[in-house]
């Protein structure tokens, strides 16, 4: 069953972009062997941490949307365990909370349209009255 | 906003509150200052305790924030005290199930270092 993870980790502010490329194509190679997708990478920056962790007090946030079953992110989060860079790291699925918002979302566009319906009625409806009066009087 | 009805009179409170924190939600000042202070804060007392207490409401209700997320520290740290605790929503006027969602987004950023579990982020 597919599902969609995001899969947030920190590195340590001290590695080089090309390891860091590296490390992220690695990580992709790992998720598509296990037949899973990766549908985006975004590299957040460096960024103050808010504590310390392992000694480092800012560290490079990259956010990963990865698609695929739960075999995917375990076989993932071991590989990011093991990974010395790699300082803290959070996969968070997603996949529900997309859903619940895209439901509220049409809810919301849904009751948009309803309210904008009547106010065009309204809007005929003295048009109509007041051609008649003429023809009446 | 609703900011700007109230900010006349939530003005001069400020600074005798507990701290610098100027996105504190609205809706905590009168609770915690409004009692013993006889400052420039509330209506002048006219024979007897005369309370003024405005109904606090959600944040997240009033300005349809749907998705409260963890990676918006931002949106997250109004909730968050000094200390680093999560502000209780009889201060902060959160409604329950937004309350919920946001305790549980906090503890996720406090996971991946984006707030602090205790203390100020430095």
């Amino acid at each position: 069953m597919n599902r969609t993870y995001e899969l947030m980790f920190i590195v340590r502010p001290d590695m080089a972009d090309e390891d860091l490329d590296k490390l992220v194509s690695h990580l992709e190679t790992t998720v598509t062997s296990a037949a899973g997708s990766v549908k985006s990478v975004d590299r957040m920056g460096k960024r103050r941490l808010a504590y310390t962790v392992r000694k480092f007090r800012e560290g490079i946030y990259i956010l990963m949307t990865i698609e695929g079953t739960g075999t995917v992110i375990h076989e993932l989060e071991r590989r990011l365990r093991v990974t010395e860079q790699v300082i803290k790291f959070l996969t968070v699925r997603i996949d529900e909370e997309q859903k619940r918002l895209d439901k509220i979302k049409k809810l919301r566009d849904a009751k948009k349209k309803v309210s904008a319906q009547p106010a065009a009625v309204a809007e005929e409806a003295p048009a109509a009255p007041a051609a008649e009066t003429p023809a009446t009087a | 906003m609703t900011d700007e009805t109230k900010a006349p009179s939530e003005r001069p409170e400020r600074p005798a509150g507990d701290g610098p924190r100027e996105f504190r939600p609205s809706g905590d000042r009168p609770r915690f200052g409004g009692g013993g202070r006889s400052g420039p804060g509330g209506s002048p007392r006219e024979g007897g305790r005369k309370f003024f207490r405005r109904k606090k409401v959600c944040k997240f209700c009033t300005e349809k924030i749907a998705d409260i997320n963890y990676k918006d520290y931002r949106l997250l740290g109004q909730f968050v005290a000094e200390s680093g605790k999560i502000v209780p929503r009889r201060l902060t006027g959160v409604c329950s199930p937004h309350q919920h969602r946001l305790a549980s987004a906090i503890k996720q950023a406090r996971n991946i270092a984006l707030l602090p579990f205790a203390g100020r982020a430095s």
